[in-house]
């Protein structure tokens, strides 16, 4: 099959429209590699038969590490002999995606050698992919990437490679320094990168404000926002500047505020901030009239997840504000505490934020010491975890002693 | 104070555990953990156990496998593997 091109009428459907195919980059890369004239073939045929031919490899790895590949093999090895074996590799991602094209190349030349040559930059853990090798070919490469400043990342029941947006370096919404926090992360917590002993998946994944970029609010085990305490910043002048071009201020900044915290007189924009959700809405439409207040943090929320065993959780707030500074010794500690308690007592396969709804949020924040405070919601508005049980025991000594 | 377990001795205390559990039930790190100590009390701590899990995987002993979870097995030829 591999010296010749495959027919793929089913696969060129999809290299029609306007949009990028993955289908036109893997028949680019079957000019020059016969791996990729394979998975063409593979491809098509599992289209015809509307069925897939992946087997999962549960062992392939490089020596000392846990994650970082994923294996797979071709259940018709015979008819795709170049896929028999199409093993995917996870590279550590630069903080914020930052790449110089000296990198790239290095990158996309090791696995030209070693690999099909595929790349999925990058896959939604937000790693770099590099899709399909041979399980001979894994030391060499994770050797080669090593020698020019690669690491493996993260996969299997370990700390998935932490990921950020790219914060302060480009985002004048940035409320904390995300690339700064990923990269100590990720150095700190190298062991528990490389060496799964968790009952799951646990993921990082920083913000630098609450447009949350990275979407950590709906899949990371902690999610760390950044956001600030004081009030808006409003240039009134560039405010007018927007009305006299155009922008109806009161249809569509006033009227879409989640909290109704805003005014506007045809001259003048007020905000009550003390109502303001941080949604974003206003500074994102006027960039140039607001900006975010400058005590700024950010909000450490816990319990995301996407829906694999049970259904999806958004994260739920565990520290309202948070000042991220260097060494962030007090971030680490809570983890460690959280880490300590879900190793302990979360069952195979249970993701924190499961683990927090089996055992009750109350119960959760006992055990790892942490003081539960209004501000901890699921939802603005909603939710304040509100405890009972001392009031209850002060009541009830009451109670005795009012019938005795 | 009872003497303590060096990661050697925790980690060929695992690699039993491992041998004898093989064909029966898939163990995590973490089950080791808790197996080693329950087994030998305050003669082991989880940074000893940390350290004789890394003993096991970078000697070869063991290897990480993943079904559905992270797991220490002894290596073997898996099923789906195409020669």
């Amino acid at each position: 099959m591999a010296d010749e091109f495959p027919k793929t009428p089913l696969l060129d459907e999809l290299e029609k429209g306007a949009w990028p195919s993955f289908v036109s980059e893997i028949k680019m890369a079957a000019k020059r590699n016969a791996a990729s004239r394979d998975l063409l073939g593979l491809l098509e045929r599992s289209y015809r038969e509307k069925i897939g031919h992946w087997k999962h490899g549960g062992i392939v790895g490089v020596l000392g590490y846990g994650g970082g590949v994923i294996g797979r093999y071709c259940d018709v090895p015979e008819e795709f002999p170049n896929v028999s074996h199409f093993h995917t590799i996870r590279v550590n991602q630069p903080s914020g995606w930052y790449y110089s094209t000296s990198a790239l190349r290095k990158i996309c030349d090791i696995w030209e050698r070693h690999g099909s040559g595929l790349t999925n930059m990058h896959g939604s853990t937000g790693d770099i992919i590099l899709l399909g090798t041979r399980t001979d070919e894994l030391e060499p490469t994770f050797s080669e990437l090593t020698e020019v400043g690669f690491d493996l990342g993260g996969s299997g029941s370990d700390v998935r490679t932490p990921s950020c947006c790219l914060g302060k370096s480009r985002c004048e919404w940035a409320c904390y320094d995300t690339m700064a926090l990923t990269y100590d992360l990720t150095k700190s917590f190298q062991d528990e990168l490389h060496r799964p002993a968790f009952p799951y998946k646990f993921k990082f994944k920083m913000s630098g404000c609450p447009n949350d970029c990275v979407a950590s609010v709906a899949r990371a085990d902690i999610s760390i926002i950044g956001t600030w305490r004081d009030d808006i910043r409003i240039d009134h002048d560039a405010v007018m500047e927007y009305a006299e071009k155009g922008l109806d201020i009161q249809k569509h900044v006033v009227n879409f505020c989640p909290g109704k915290c805003m005014e506007w007189t045809g001259k003048k924009l007020t905000i009550d901030n003390s109502t303001c959700r941080h949604c974003m809405h206003c500074l994102n439409l006027m960039p140039k009239a607001l900006r975010p207040g400058k005590d700024q943090g950010a909000v450490v929320l816990i319990g995301s997840k996407a829906p694999i065993i049970e259904g999806a959780l958004l994260s739920s707030v565990l520290i309202p504000f948070w000042n991220p500074q260097p060494p962030y010794s007090d971030l680490k500690d809570l983890v460690g505490r959280i880490w300590d308690l879900w190793c302990e007592e979360g069952k195979n396969r249970e993701r924190i934020g499961e683990f927090i709804q089996r055992v009750g949020m109350g119960n959760f924040l006992e055990m790892i010491g942490v003081e539960p405070i209004a501000e901890m919601v699921a939802h603005p508005r909603e939710n304040p975890y509100v405890f009972y049980e001392e009031y209850l025991v002060e009541d009830d000594g009451e109670e005795e002693e009012g019938q005795n | 104070m009872a003497q303590m377990l060096t990661p050697q001795e925790a980690a060929e205390a695992m690699f039993n555990m491992v041998k004898e559990a093989t064909g029966l039930r898939k163990l995590k790190p973490m089950d080791l953990t808790k197996n080693l100590l329950e087994a030998y009390g305050d003669r082991v701590d989880k940074q000893i156990c940390k350290e004789a899990i890394k003993e096991l995987v970078d000697s070869g002993r063991c290897v990480y496998t993943y079904f559905g979870g992270t797991y220490l097995e002894l290596p073997h030829r898996e099923g789906a593997a195409n020669d």
